[in-house]
């Protein structure tokens, strides 16, 4: 599914601002995989993600999705088949549009012609789909999406995203701008979604509880690259302890700067 | 004189359409347009004096002013600019063309020749002038408002309503934003152009400094209007661009008319334009936070 090889991304070249994010990263992503990221701040998680996603392109590696190389593909191109959210809810939805219009947007990926498409058949489909959520929002196809709560925002972005029938799903710490009730009815949809779509994706999670209840494989990425990558009945076995004291001796340091590890 | 407001409102309208189009639809504030209205008005001009005709005339002028419109988006994409400077520099470069176009002058008369005008009075008959050319001018700015209302319920129409307040989701959506900015910026100065053709004939020449400051004019327009009344359907928003144009022209005349009791000159109309859109942001923001402020949040 996804192949990438030795990838590394440096901010400002040259410069006394000089970041590499991404450190000589390899990864290989399997079809079907669901596969959650943690990671301290700054440890490039969401780079990552920003270079599958094509909004950021590498310094230098390779990087190919569906055999296809995209490695300087433009993230326009490559939305045809990743679906992406991110922890901003507004980011993945129009508040100046209605929702039956953010969600004629989302239904087709690609360029939009000059065709009237929203007609009865689809907001009858709308409604149907948005019942799924079970926020009664299937009776406001008409509202301006800002008008919405951040975790409404959240789940119709989710909803639209799964409509859209992407190959890959990136979760960029979706759920970490929510409330508590919000974030697990939203982590909740993801799951169902996933399943029922039998999505390949990657969810970057800063709740250790999460990336461990969920998904079939795990990565823990520090300073750049993967430093721990469990699957299988490795993976389900895993509880938060475990996983720290794994860090520990990985990284043979003494891991007191970042609390967001520890957070369950 | 009420007639008269309200033509020359109707046809300033469909430039404030083209503006509403960049400034709140895109979120692209497109300078363009102070060169792209002269453009429209001389394309057409010369269009008509040439004997091309005065259909495929204004057809022309709308399609050099999407031209135009399209430089603009061009510059920004692809040098990455911000959009103010890329408008500054095609509308810069808009007055010398606008002088070729112009054969070299900076301004040419359509007295002797015919017009979209002078057909309708001739149709019009017995008619006076002025209810005649207002009974065409809102047939005339109706069509242009329902084409663009029909236009913005199709998918581009759509997914260009979303550019301005979310490109990433646009981008998200496999659509590529440099694409909606090109159609966008160049409908926009398309009917700023056909404004500009219209309003020529309506005077009778065109000028190549017509449409100075005409840009701040329109957002005077489109501002004015958004304080009429809230919706949100396209179909009522280009009502609102509509209804603020006319309110534009009528205050902008009683500024003419009766601005002498305070010592106005007609110069002084684009001070009171400058001062009409800064006391529309003042009330705009006023309005904003006093109704966050009721919502219980800041």
């Amino acid at each position: 599914m996804i192949n990438i090889t030795k990838i590394t991304k440096t901010f400002n070249p040259g410069t006394v601002n000089e970041n590499t994010a991404i450190r000589n990263l390899s990864l290989t992503v399997q079809e079907g995989d669901f596969i959650t990221i943690v990671g301290s701040n700054g440890a490039g998680k969401t780079t990552l993600l920003n270079l599958i996603s094509g909004s950021i392109l590498p310094s230098s590696g390779t990087m190919y999705i569906l055999g296809n190389d995209v490695t300087r593909t433009p993230e326009y191109k490559r939305a045809a088949y990743i679906g992406r959210i991110f922890q901003d809810p507004t980011l993945g939805t129009s508040g100046k549009l209605s929702l039956e219009h953010n969600m004629n947007i989302c239904s087709r990926k690609g360029f939009k012609g000059l065709k009237i498409s929203l007609d009865a058949k689809k907001r009858q489909l709308f409604r149907e789909e948005l019942i799924a959520l079970e926020m009664g929002l299937e009776n406001r196809l008409k509202d301006n999406v800002g008008l919405l709560s951040g975790g409404q925002r959240q789940a119709l972005t989710l909803l639209m995203t799964v409509l859209s029938r992407p190959e890959l799903l990136l979760l960029d710490e979706h759920t970490a701008a929510l409330d508590p009730r919000n974030a697990e009815i939203v982590l909740s949809l993801t799951q169902r979604f996933v399943d029922e779509g039998n999505l390949t994706s990657m969810m970057v999670t800063h709740n250790m509880k999460h990336a461990i209840e969920y998904g079939n494989r795990l990565l823990m990425m520090d300073r750049g690259d993967i430093i721990l990558d469990v699957s299988g009945d490795e993976k389900k076995n895993l509880t938060v302890e475990k996983l720290v004291k794994k860090f520990h001796e990985i990284k043979q340091t003494e891991y007191t700067s970042d609390e967001a590890l520890l957070t369950t | 004189m009420i007639e008269g407001i309200l033509v020359d409102g109707l046809i300033f309208a469909v430039m404030a359409l083209g503006v509403f189009i960049t400034f709140r639809v895109l979120n692209f504030p497109d300078l363009t347009v102070d060169g792209s209205f002269a453009t429209g008005a001389a394309v057409a001009a010369m269009s008509i004096t040439n004997g091309l005709g005065i259909f495929p005339g204004m057809l022309l002028a709308f399609a050099s002013g999407a031209a135009a419109g399209t430089i603009t988006a061009v510059i920004h994409n692809r040098l990455k600019v911000p959009n103010l400077l890329a408008g500054i520099l095609t509308m810069t470069m808009l007055y010398s063309i606008n002088i070729r176009i112009l054969g070299g002058r900076a301004n040419i008369a359509l007295l002797r020749v015919d017009t979209i005008i002078s057909k309708v009075i001739q149709i019009g008959g017995s008619i006076p002038r002025e209810w005649t050319l207002l009974i065409f001018m809102i047939i005339f700015t109706g069509i242009v408002k329902i084409l663009l209302d029909v236009f913005f319920h199709t998918d581009m129409g759509i997914t260009l309503g979303a550019m301005g307040d979310n490109e990433q989701m646009v981008v998200s959506q496999g659509v590529n934003p440099k694409a909606m900015k090109v159609i966008g910026v160049s409908l926009s100065n398309g009917l700023v152009a056909l404004s500009g053709a219209m309003l020529a004939q309506y005077q009778g020449f065109a000028d190549a400094n017509l449409g100075v400051g005409i840009v701040v004019q329109g957002l005077a327009a489109v501002m004015l209007g958004e304080f009429l009344f809230r919706s949100n359907k396209i179909g009522m928003l280009t009502i609102q661009v509509i209804f603020g144009a006319i309110l534009y022209k009528a205050l902008m005349f009683f500024g003419r008319y009766y601005g002498y009791y305070i010592n106005l000159t007609p110069s002084d109309l684009k001070l009171l334009t400058g001062v009409l859109v800064i006391v529309s942001l003042v009330v705009a923001k006023t309005r904003k936070n006093i109704g966050s402020r009721k919502r219980g949040i800041q």
